[in-house]
């Protein structure tokens, strides 16, 4: 095996990882403090304590992902600090962050995720299809091959997220909260497999943070954390017997400082009293819901008497969510009756809507609104009488224990504080009904031990009957009855401790998985092979680094080209931006086409002739005549003239004064009027011209009758020539200019995008953990986006010349040149952008604000560079659009060839390394 | 429906807006900052248009033309040779090139009617056109003024007055800040709405709201009349403001109306946010969408160029889109001073465009919530 060898290297006895006093905050707020810590090597390690304790964040120093602020990171033999020993050693480190299928690509198939990451490791197509085979085949998700990574279930998605992990055969494996929201059979599967792996590869060590303390109790060694401190380490068995507690959970209540779990106080729910059987709350007969083809839920029967406390208890996506949707009323029933209080529940009742309280999964209330303000919004929206609402705010602020927050935004509170308010709301309106959608994923034991007894409260004290979904056994139990519910089907009903009894007196969750391997049967594809050990022995994963050449290091083809693949996959399943990618640039031509057409034609304009004889028709008739002039009716009166103008129908109004002709004969002085529509300023300066010239044409065309040929020359004449287009087209001249810019912002964007979307979405963690360089990054991600630039530029040339009916005169081999050059540049652009930006919607403004202005204002596409001064002559010099309009005109309608542009030619061709530099050193190879 | 939920929630959403920074500076700057700066910089026809001169007379006639231009319109002449002229002008250095012939004066006084030449880019259009003009003048007045010393020029006989009314002087910035009104409108409208929307969804707070005695309509109508009314109330602030105080120009008719006209079209542009958001689901996907639609609607209206010079399909396609009626209604109200009895096509128009936007957003909205 290769991994022997460094084995050998270190002791297997020294610890995997050294902590020494790490600390890190970020902005205000510390997450860790002064951790100092050894990790064992070759053991199995728990990371346990509640949301927000800091396990991640020591996870991702570990892991290289993040920049280390205080302290030493010490992992397989060298300080994580050191960029040359993160390189050495990220092959043999799989990180799996939090999240469910966090750093998978949702658009890309189970196949092409796993692909992906044998690419970024620098393996073989040969090796890849093995090693992914055997691994797919070792976690049940072969049949899936297929499947979009977004669509499968949570359980799947981590299996998936394990196998990439896995890909490359690492000694340390890094899991943070792999199996939070998965159910407890996916859950088993899970360490079975991660059990199975460690037992054909001995020597590794695997570090896990977890909020499950029953999974924790399996483990070979725990830290328990607790607000960026270490409270104790040791075996489970070590915890259990230094604090003297029963379980996990409650020896990590009594781990945790004195203050904090002074106010807690074991949950008791009183028995319920006997003989309220009869009283259904909540009925369901044959609940049937589907969605096209797929059935969400089965068959469901159940009833719920008032008062109980009824626990749902299935994997993601088993049908709870759906069935608790058709009991408020939010989904119709495909068949099937939901009865409450023993009316059948019509989803356009409204007033069904009043008798339930509903609170869904996490924290999902205004945050913008303050706790005193989100309460009276609901108690309105429930029609609670006015005069009642504040005293209800100010009861349900006792009850929930609000009332010093009541003013206070949910955001500053800690998430069991929130998870009250939503109770709160949820209770607003007095409900007899409560339905709760896993209300404490994430809430730390001590919160979640509070809230359940404000259920009891409920339950017992008001009689509200509560229906209730969790992942917790812990909680479960708490429940008076629980369904086990998976793929739709509700597969037993019972009292927790019954069911327990009923598989042999386990416990819980060892009853729930007992029940859902009998609904599965034979039948399931999912489960993982007997032996899933194959794998791993087959074949030495990849000889990265030291047996190919030391250049491969910096530059791997197949490392670049994996994030070329993946980017070009991913653009095509995304509909909008691939839209955008293709068509958008052909779209905003067209547009711009018409759009910054300074042409003006078809004007409209009316006379007010009070002179009527030839001589004045004879006026009239030079200016209709021309194709700038459409004429109107004629003007009747001075109001008729006023109406029209106000109107816009008339952008010129002529008025011949009575006598025009006569008086003109006579030499007389004749003074004809003209009103121009001055609403639009440009409009109104090309009427002006047209008019005078027209005006001065017929003068001289008047005076040769009048006097004969020698008036017509003048002193000297000017001998105009308008060169490249001569008839002095908008169009000529603005599609050459245009497609610069289009060139320019949407490229950019896209290429933006691209990074910034995995900053968002988080997936660049694979970057920061694997042996993919800075430069592999940007440039595997720039090729598709250069290639659909250059596509674009055919298309729009195409357009231009074939639509817009532009000439082309010059070398369009030097033109394609200089557009590969540009798109090169503009793409890099973009990529040099990213760095600075991580919210996807501050990217497309901020990309398009930063290459726009100049693009249009500074670059010659309506003003010459050469009439701009101070900075905007500065940019005008220095911007790579300038200099290609500069070529796009000179090959477009100049007739210009590669000796006569090797000014812009150059610019070009120095600005693609400076951008391309600049690119690699802003990029962050870690989270900072 | 019930009014007195699509009021709460209608509330709730200013509440929400107050609370989130980047948006009210996004509507403040729309309003104020970039109007006004938009309004400035708009550029002279003629500025600093780069000229080269071949004279090739060196006379006192030719040198009187060479002094004659001067910034603003014109850079100071540089001097070239006859030579230079393709080069420089291949390479966009010069937009005018003004050649002189030898013995200009000397043909001129003999009355041989001599030929300056002027060589014009052709694909500079905004300079090309009045340019060539300019220079037209002010050789054809130096020329004159240069011949009067010898002989007194005749006068014309017929005069035309021409007036620009609305604008005398053509102050573009005038054109400016008022388009920069309608496009903030445009933009800030459709961005709100659409915004509002999807943070609920990405919040998941719609799904809470669904659970409630409120329907669809009244959450869509809710979101509809408060970023309505926030962009109508910055719009009126910044058109008395920043359009009528700060940059003085002059408002020719009723803000009344051109309010009525601006809150109709609210309410079909806050639909059309709706109905984006829809589509994009998510912000980022919205932001997009935003920049395939947003441009054409404004550079089609008839806001940046006029209407007439479109060829006709394209004008008979944006007759479907609100933003031609309301430019054609503020350009109307605002600069020539016309009354309800001028705009009411546009007004009704306005109103057929939202309310058929309302039911097929609303359409989308309902199966947007599933």
């Amino acid at each position: 095996m290769s991994t022997t060898s460094n084995k050998a290297q270190s002791d297997p006895s020294a610890p995997v990882i050294r902590l020494e006093a790490v600390g890190l905050s970020y902005g205000k707020i510390r997450a860790l403090d002064g951790i100092t810590l050894d990790i064992p090597s070759g053991r199995m390690v728990g990371l346990i304590g509640p949301d927000g304790v800091g396990k991640s964040s020591l996870l991702s120093l570990i892991a290289g992902a993040r920049a280390i602020q205080e302290g030493h990171v010490h992992v397989l033999g060298g300080d994580m600090a050191d960029a040359a020993h993160r390189r050495r050693t990220c092959p043999q480190i799989a990180y799996m962050p939090q999240g469910l299928g966090k750093n998978l690509y949702p658009t890309l198939s189970v196949f092409e995720n796993a692909d992906f990451f044998g690419r970024l490791f620098g393996q073989d197509k040969r090796e890849r299809e093995q090693r992914i085979d055997e691994l797919l085949q070792d976690t049940g998700l072969a049949p899936f091959a297929d499947r979009p990574a977004g669509k499968l279930s949570g359980g799947m998605k981590q299996k998936l997220s394990l196998c990439c992990a896995l890909i490359h055969d690492p000694d340390l494996l890094i899991l943070d909260e792999p199996t939070t929201g998965v159910d407890p059979l996916s859950r088993r599967q899970f360490w079975e497999l991660i059990d199975g792996i460690r037992g054909s590869h001995p020597g590794m060590s695997v570090i896990v943070a977890t909020a499950y303390m029953e999974e924790a109790a399996r483990f070979d060694w725990l830290v328990a954390m607790d607000e960026g401190h270490v409270l104790a380490t040791g075996t489970p068995a070590d915890l259990l017997r230094q604090t003297g507690a029963a379980n996990l959970d409650a020896a990590f209540i009594a781990l945790l400082p004195e203050a904090q779990r002074r106010d807690h106080r074991d949950v008791v729910i009183p028995p319920r009293p006997s003989g309220s059987a009869d009283d259904i709350a909540i009925e369901a007969e044959h609940l049937t819901v589907r969605f096209g083809d797929f059935t969400a839920v089965n068959n469901v029967s159940f009833r719920i008497p008032r008062g109980e406390i009824f626990g749902f208890l299935g994997s993601n996506g088993c049908g709870k969510t759906t069935t608790m949707k058709v009991l408020t009323g939010l989904l119709p029933a495909s068949e099937g009756t939901a009865k409450l209080f023993g009316h059948e529940v019509d989803p356009n009742d409204m007033d069904v809507r009043r008798r339930v309280g509903y609170m869904s999964q996490a924290f999902s209330l205004y945050s913008e609104l303050t706790i005193r303000q989100n309460l009276e919004l609901h108690a309105r929206l429930f029609r609670l009488a006015p005069d009642m609402i504040e005293g209800r705010i100010q009861e349900m602020a006792r009850r929930f224990d609000l009332v010093d927050v009541v003013d206070a935004l949910p955001d500053a509170l800690p998430l069991g504080v929130r998870q009250r308010l939503s109770l709160a709301v949820a209770m607003i309106h007095a409900p007899e009904i409560l339905i709760l959608d896993e209300p404490t994923s994430g809430v730390d034991p001590v919160a979640r031990d509070d809230f359940w007894q404000s259920l009891s409260d409920l339950s017992r004290k008001d009689n509200v009957t509560i229906f209730v979904s969790t992942h917790f056994m812990n909680e479960a139990e708490r429940c008076d009855r629980i369904s086990l519910m998976h793929a739709g089907k509700v597969l037993i009903s019972d009292a927790p401790a019954r069911l327990a009894e009923l598989r042999g007196g386990g416990s819980l969750e060892e009853a729930f998985v007992a029940y859902l391997q009998d609904a599965i049967g034979a039948t399931d594809t999912e489960l993982p092979r007997a032996v899933p050990a194959t794998a791993i022995e087959a074949e030495p994963a990849s000889n990265n680094g030291a047996a190919r050449g030391w250049l491969t290091r910096f530059f791997d083809l197949r490392r670049m080209f994996a994030y070329t693949h993946r980017e070009a996959l991913e653009l095509r399943r995304d509909p909008i931006r691939a839209t955008l990618a293709v068509l958008g640039s052909l779209i905003m031509m067209f547009v711009l086409g018409y759009g910054l057409n300074m042409d003006v034609e078809n004007l409209s304009f009316a006379v007010m002739d009070h002179d009527d004889t030839t001589i004045s028709r004879d006026y009239i008739l030079q200016i209709s005549g021309s194709r700038y002039f459409t004429e109107m009716p004629p003007i009747t009166d001075y109001d008729d003239l006023d109406r029209r103008m106000r109107s816009g129908e008339l952008s010129l109004a002529l008025e011949i004064p009575p006598g025009f002709a006569r008086d003109a004969a006579h030499g007389r002085n004749v003074k004809i009027g003209a009103w121009i529509d001055g609403a639009m300023p440009s409009r109104a300066e090309t009427v002006r011209s047209y008019v005078q010239a027209m005006h001065a044409t017929w003068l001289a065309q008047r005076a040769q009758l009048l006097y004969g040929n020698a008036a017509t020359t003048g002193d000297f004449r000017i001998e105009v020539r308008f060169r490249y287009n001569p008839d002095i087209k908008s169009i000529v001249a603005m599609a050459p200019a245009v497609i610069p810019i289009l060139l320019l912002i949407i490229p950019a964007i896209l290429a933006t995008l691209s990074v910034v979307r995995e900053k968002e979405l988080g997936s660049i963690i694979n970057f920061y953990v694997t042996p993919v360089t800075r430069l592999e990054f940007l440039a595997g991600k720039q090729v598709p986006y250069v290639a659909l630039a250059m596509l674009n530029f055919f298309l729009l040339t195409a357009f231009a010349v074939f639509v817009f009916r532009v000439p082309f005169t010059g070398s369009f081999f030097a033109f394609t040149t200089a557009a590969l050059l540009y798109v090169i540049i503009t793409t890099a652009m973009g990529l040099v952008i990213s760095a600075f930006i991580s919210s996807q919607i501050a990217a497309i403004f901020a990309t398009a604000l930063l290459t726009m202005i100049p693009a249009t204002t500074y670059s010659g596409l309506v003003d010459p560079v050469s009439s701009l001064q101070g900075a905007g002559a500065f940019i005008g010099r220095i911007y790579p659009t300038a200099h290609f309009v500069t070529i796009t005109r000179g090959t477009f309608s100049k007739g210009l060839d590669f000796g006569d542009l090797v000014g812009p030619f150059v610019a070009l061709l120095v600005t693609i390394p400076v951008l391309i530099g600049l690119g690699v050193v802003l990029l962050r190879k870690q989270a900072s | 429906m019930r009014v007195s939920n699509i009021i709460q929630l209608g509330v709730k959403e200013l509440r929400g807006l107050l609370r989130d920074p980047m948006m009210l500076i996004l509507i403040v700057y729309a309003f104020t900052v970039s109007i006004y700066t938009a309004s400035r910089s708009q550029p002279e026809t003629l500025n600093q248009a780069a000229l080269a001169i071949v004279d090739e007379d060196k006379s006192p006639a030719s040198t009187r033309i060479v002094t004659a231009f001067n910034p603003p319109f014109f850079t100071i002449p540089r001097l070239i040779l006859q030579s230079e002229v393709n080069a420089r002008m291949d390479a966009g250095l010069d937009t005018f090139a003004l050649n002189i012939p030898p013995n200009f004066q000397r043909d001129l006084l003999a009355q041989r009617s001599p030929a300056i030449q002027l060589n014009v880019d052709a694909t500079r259009m905004s300079q090309a056109f009045t340019g060539s003009g300019y220079i037209q003048s002010i050789v054809g007045d130096e020329v004159s003024e240069f011949l009067a010393r010898y002989r007194s020029a005749t006068p014309l006989p017929i005069e035309l007055a021409l007036r620009a009314r609305f604008n005398p002087e053509l102050n573009k910035g005038w054109f400016g800040s008022i388009n920069n009104v309608i496009s903030s409108i445009t933009m800030l409208s459709i961005i709100l709405t659409g915004a509002a929307l999807i943070r609920e969804r990405e919040h998941g707070t719609i799904e809470h709201l669904l659970v409630m005695p409120v329907t669809p309509f009244e959450i869509m109508a809710s979101k509809i009349w408060s970023m309505g009314l926030v962009v109508l109330l910055a719009s009126s602030v910044s058109l008395v403001f920043v359009v009528q105080g700060l940059l003085s120009v002059p408002i020719g008719g009723s803000i009344l109306l051109f309010l009525l006209g601006t809150a109709l079209y609210l309410f079909a542009t806050t639909n059309m946010g709706i109905f984006l958001a829809t589509v994009g689901g998510t912000m980022p996907q919205f932001g997009l969408l935003m920049m395939l639609v947003l441009m054409p609607l404004q550079m089609l209206s008839g806001a940046t160029t006029p209407r007439e010079s479109m060829p006709e399909i394209i004008q008979n396609i944006m007759l479907a889109a609100p933003n031609t009626h309301f430019v054609i209604l503020a350009q109307a109200v605002l600069f020539r001073g016309a009354g309800l009895d001028v705009v009411w096509p546009q007004l009704a128009a306005l109103l057929v465009i939202g309310a058929i936007l309302f039911f097929f957003s609303l359409q989308r909205f309902r199966e947007f919530l599933r």
